[in-house]
């Protein structure tokens, strides 16, 4: 085997090298020209004199007060819409694993939402959530839950839970299937043994099927969490960030710096933030799968 | 196990919950492709449409931005797709048969791209882009896709290609027959299912994708599907209900074919590798 190894290196070179340019110069090379372009002073449009400024896109960043509400914003959001979508998921996965009727449909529903188009979904909910036109508004006056039609998307008070409530249903199907495959991974006979001891379901459930998941539920969670954080085409289409900046996440805010405003560098800048974010959940989940692999 | 009535009524009702929350949406989504605009208008709406018919569907296709940017996401989304497939298969199979050096380095950039703040990756491009004359063109578009969809379709490949036996590589070898005639012959016919699953995963993401677009394209005339979508809603005051949500639907049919082939085959294989890795 070991005899093998400098040939198979070789083979492997080889097999490589069609992909080599276009990674390097098209992923890598941006990756890290991206993190470094925060310290720099980059602007939109022709070129001019880019030079390094070292940390002063991140003191500009730290007095701009959109930026610490877009960060707020993004905190609410991402860890509201990854808890309340595992919840939903495990719930739903649970489920979905007793031998209860509607399974497939459930299941195939539960895949639909995650394979939609974002715009698409942003775009159903806005027909979904519109203030005269819309069911749910529809349904509330119906029950007497309200008097007056409600702008979801447009009032202060409700347009970030709406865009939450989007974002577990975008979410949850994919954490369900996850939970799911989990969940039927679990040795069967684990339940038998505890069902002759007399457990509960409920001590089944804390005891065998939360220990026994523990592993997928920190890497969904974490790589939810990411992805959540990162996302950017359903809010973008659903709100754009408004009203008045209230659904304004860190990624809106970093399209925004760059795009409107042509301040590349602050863009960046606020990515490179992000990144520092991204890498304490990426701790988890690497912690987490270098465990499972031991 | 027996269940008892009373939890088993819960966990109807719990199901009942879900699929309302999960089908309603896309129901009231269809129902609204089919309604008539005075139905739109009408203070009191109803959940199916008095009187289904089409219109909004040849409304939305003359609508000719709406056809153009299809025929755009058509060509851009098989373009990638195409491209992905062969750049992406000998890497995998590279990845799945040799314990090489580059297994761990690809392996860690998979997992980066797939977690890193696209901004930071956006703006880099547009500036290599430039240069070459490659923003605002669907070309400049395919490259990208092309490059972005390789993390995952190479994690999908990586475990088809070690799901073909060793055994029959070996006897080829054995019949004198290259590395390279081994895995077209022996290899490729077998891994059929796994690279369909990945060509239509490709293209449903390239055919979905937004962001790398919003930025990229700025003609009117390259503007893909979503974009133009986008725009349909960002003009609010004149836009029509209808019309909007049957170019919806139709731009949700490419994903319900997907899922048409490949239910099965998705839930158990694709997303167990997501949390084994």
């Amino acid at each position: 085997m070991t005899t093998g190894r400098p040939k198979q290196n070789r083979e492997a070179i080889f097999l490589f090298l069609p992909a080599l340019l276009p990674i390097l110069l098209f992923s890598v090379y941006p990756l890290l020209r991206g993190l470094a372009l925060g310290f720099t002073n980059a602007r939109a449009g022709l070129h001019v004199d880019t030079h390094f400024i070292g940390f002063g896109n991140f003191s500009k960043l730290l007095h701009n007060d959109l930026f610490w509400s877009s960060f707020k914003i993004g905190l609410i959001w991402t860890l509201s819409v990854t808890i309340l979508q595992f919840v939903a998921a495990l719930g739903l996965a649970l489920l979905l694993n007793t031998n209860i009727r509607f399974r497939g449909v459930a299941r195939t529903l539960a895949l639909i939402p995650w394979a939609m188009p974002p715009v698409v979904v942003a775009i159903m909910w806005r027909l979904l959530l519109h203030p005269t036109n819309g069911p749910v508004n529809e349904i509330l006056q119906n029950l007497h839950l309200t008097d007056h039609p409600i702008n979801f998307l447009g009032d202060f008070s409700t347009a970030l839970p709406a865009v939450i409530v989007v974002g577990i249903w975008v979410g949850m199907p994919m954490t369900t299937v996850t939970l799911l495959a989990g969940l039927q991974g679990i040795d069967r006979t684990l339940y038998e043994a505890a069902a002759v001891d007399g457990a509960s379901a409920w001590r089944q459930f804390w005891n065998i099927t939360l220990p026994q998941l523990r592993t997928v539920i920190v890497a969904i969670t974490s790589l939810d969490m990411i992805w959540n954080f990162n996302s950017f085409g359903l809010v973008y289409v659903l709100t754009a960030g408004g009203p008045g900046g209230k659904t304004m996440l860190p990624m809106l805010f970093a399209y925004n710096e760059a795009f409107r405003y042509g301040n590349f560098g602050m863009a960046a800048a606020m990515g490179d933030v992000m990144v520092v974010i991204i890498i304490v959940f990426l701790a988890f989940y690497l912690r987490n799968r270098l465990r499972s692999e031991a | 196990m027996r269940t008892r009535p009373a939890t088993r009524a819960a966990q109807y009702v719990a199901v009942v919950c879900y699929l309302i929350f999960l089908g309603f949406p896309l129901l009231w989504l269809i129902s609204s492709s089919l309604k008539s605009p005075q139905e739109f208008a009408s203070i009191d709406p109803s959940f199916l449409p008095k009187h289904p018919d089409f219109s909004n569907f040849t409304d939305a296709l003359e609508e000719q931005g709406l056809v153009r940017s299809m025929l755009n996401s058509l060509q851009i989304s098989v373009a990638s797709t195409v491209l992905v497939l062969i750049v992406s298969l000998p890497v995998a199979y590279a990845l799945a048969r040799f314990r090489s050096r580059l297994r761990p380095i690809t392996n860690g950039w998979i997992l980066v791209s797939q977690v890193f703040p696209v901004i930071l990756i956006v703006i880099p491009l547009f500036m290599i882009l430039r240069p070459l004359h490659l923003t605002n063109t669907i070309p400049g578009v395919v490259i990208v896709y092309t490059v972005w969809s390789m993390p995952f379709a190479l994690w999908m490949l990586q475990g088809y290609v070690a799901a073909v036996p060793r055994e029959l590589e070996e006897a080829a070898s054995v019949d004198g027959a290259s590395r390279v005639r081994t895995i077209v012959s022996i290899v490729m016919p077998l891994l059929r299912p796994g690279l369909i699953a990945t060509a239509m995963f490709t293209f449903i993401s390239a055919w979905n994708e937004f962001f790398f677009a919003l930025v990229l394209l700025q003609d009117p005339q390259l503007k893909t599907l979503p974009l133009v979508l986008a725009r349909f809603v960002g003009a609010e005051g004149q836009v029509q209900f209808g019309p909007l949500a049957a170019a919806s639907v139709l731009a949700t049919v490419p994903s319900l074919v997907f899922f048409a082939f490949l239910q099965r085959r998705l839930t158990s294989g694709l997303l167990s590798g997501a949390v084994k890795g």
